[in-house]
């Protein structure tokens, strides 16, 4: 059963248009990976989702009614909930303050602030610590958590091993893998290939605000992803 | 290629603080050359688009052009002697018209006035296909033309090498295929060109070489398929791993 639809979804900065009219469903518990070079498009897609960027045409339904003018912080309250790129966290509060904000304002639910220190372990001795004097691995975490606060539906997953060494992308990953496996619906930028195809149940490689391949994970190998992500298919198509 | 290398940069190091954006990079370019020049996110590809073009000034190496060392010369100075840029988000000189915006470069980086001025700014406009908004108000123009100005203006600067950067993001296929057109006239003009691009299929259809950068670094370069298929090329872009199929 589809909780998110999108239809013929268009989005502009200014002149520049980021998403060009796309559509696709997410199941209920899938894992849909977006993949794509840098201005595909996806951080765009993931913000307009999330209610923070506002759609110059097309629909966006979640759980069969349409919110594509509602705010932000009303998809919140319905269960869509972003970790963005660059984690954007509550700097000058501290861990427990940034998650309880984001718990006061969510859905009721299971997720409570001793669930996401079980699932983030990392962060129980910094509770108190400024978010903002946390290493980026601490900081990811803590604003995986402070989404899982408002208890999800949809979670909106930007970008997560951005900048993070290799060991505090697997301590992420680590994490997520129980909520991944707990049934959450989850659509997840990644920009590793590998990771993205083991993680995920369904792909979907952008290319110029459009959707260059789309498929299941499993039935998707490297070359075929790989010639999408660069649109080389279709460049050779041009040259012929 | 050395001995006819009419851009030559050595060593090129470039750091903001102790970040390295660039760290010893050799780079040239023959005369009338198309390169194009890929890599991932932050891997440091405008940062050497403004180093050569004298945005920014050097930690380290050197940048000659036509054998002469400009390296302590400024963005201007370079453009006077034939290297000329344009921006990713284009910058046009709002209130002038398209054709008071290539005046501006024929001028000032062109060295020309009257007649010569002229005559420079409309083949300018001509070759990129924009004779027809040639008296609009540049702030009016839409996104493609925007992108085509900044070509424009740049070319009126009378350049033997043209930067380009990321001036593909954002077209239709219908309006890259016309950017395409556009550059390629450009450079059987003789003019060399260096383009940075995401849009890598859009890239191939102009440059005979392509390099690929990351971390700072030139990756990779040559022929362009072959870097395209270099397994730490993809690597770069999808991480460790990726290439494994691909180059199976």
């Amino acid at each position: 059963m589809s909780i998110l639809e999108i239809e013929n979804l268009e989005c502009r900065h200014g002149l520049l248009i980021a998403v060009r009219g796309i559509g696709f469903t997410v199941n209920e518990g899938e894992i849909l990976a977006l993949v794509g070079a840098n201005g595909a498009g996806k951080t765009t897609l993931m913000r307009t989702i999330a209610g923070a960027h506002r759609p110059a045409a097309g629909r966006i339904s979640f759980d069969g009614k349409d919110v594509t003018a509602l705010k932000a912080h009303k998809r919140v309250g319905l269960g869509i909930a972003l970790v963005p790129e660059g984690r954007r966290l509550f700097t000058g509060m501290t861990v427990e303050e940034n998650l309880k904000v984001a718990g006061a304002h969510g859905r009721k639910g299971d997720w409570t602030l001793d669930k996401v220190l079980e699932a983030f372990p990392q962060l129980k001795p910094k509770l108190k610590a400024r978010a903002g004097d946390l290493s980026g691995g601490q900081q990811q975490a803590t604003a995986i958590g402070r989404a899982l606060m408002t208890n999800p539906r949809l979670l909106l997953l930007d970008e997560v091993s951005l900048g993070l060494s290799p060991l505090a992308v697997d301590q992420v990953y680590n994490s997520l893998s129980g909520l991944m496996r707990g049934g959450t619906t989850i659509i997840i930028v990644e920009q590793d290939l590998s990771r993205a195809l083991a993680v995920s149940t369904r792909i979907i490689c952008m290319l110029e605000g459009g959707i260059a391949l789309e498929g299941p994970a499993a039935a998707l190998d490297r070359e075929q992803i790989t010639a999408a992500y660069f649109g080389l298919n279709r460049g050779q198509k041009e040259l012929a | 290629m050395t001995t006819d290398a009419i851009l030559k940069a050595t060593g090129l190091t470039k750091r903001f603080g102790a970040l390295a954006v660039l760290t010893d990079v050799d780079f040239l370019i023959a005369p009338g050359e198309a390169i194009g020049i890929v890599g991932p996110n932050g891997a440091g590809k405008t940062t050497l688009l403004n180093v050569l073009s004298g945005a920014y000034t050097v930690s380290a190496g050197q940048v000659a052009f036509l054998g002469q060392d400009v390296t302590a010369l400024g963005a201007a100075d370079r453009c006077r002697r034939g290297i000329a840029r344009s921006h990713q988000i284009p910058r046009p000189f709002g209130g002038m018209t398209v054709f008071e915006n290539l005046h501006v470069a024929a001028s000032i980086g062109g060295d020309l006035t009257g007649a010569a001025a002229n005559r420079r700014c409309i083949d300018s406009l001509e070759l990129c296909g924009m004779l027809r908004v040639a008296n609009r108000r540049a702030e009016t123009l839409g996104l493609l033309d925007r992108k085509r100005l900044e070509m424009a203006r740049a070319l009126a600067t009378g350049p033997q090498v043209l930067l380009l950067d990321e001036i593909g993001g954002g077209l239709t296929d219908a309006e890259a295929a016309e950017l395409v057109v556009a550059i390629r006239a450009i450079n059987a003009q003789g003019v060399a060109i260096v383009w940075i691009e995401h849009i890598v299929h859009v890239l191939l259809q102009v440059i005979t070489r392509l390099v690929c950068m990351d971390a700072g670094k030139i990756l990779a370069e040559g022929d362009p398929a072959a870097v395209m298929s270099d397994p730490a090329v993809i690597d770069a872009y999808l991480g460790p791993g990726s290439h494994s199929s691909v180059a199976a």
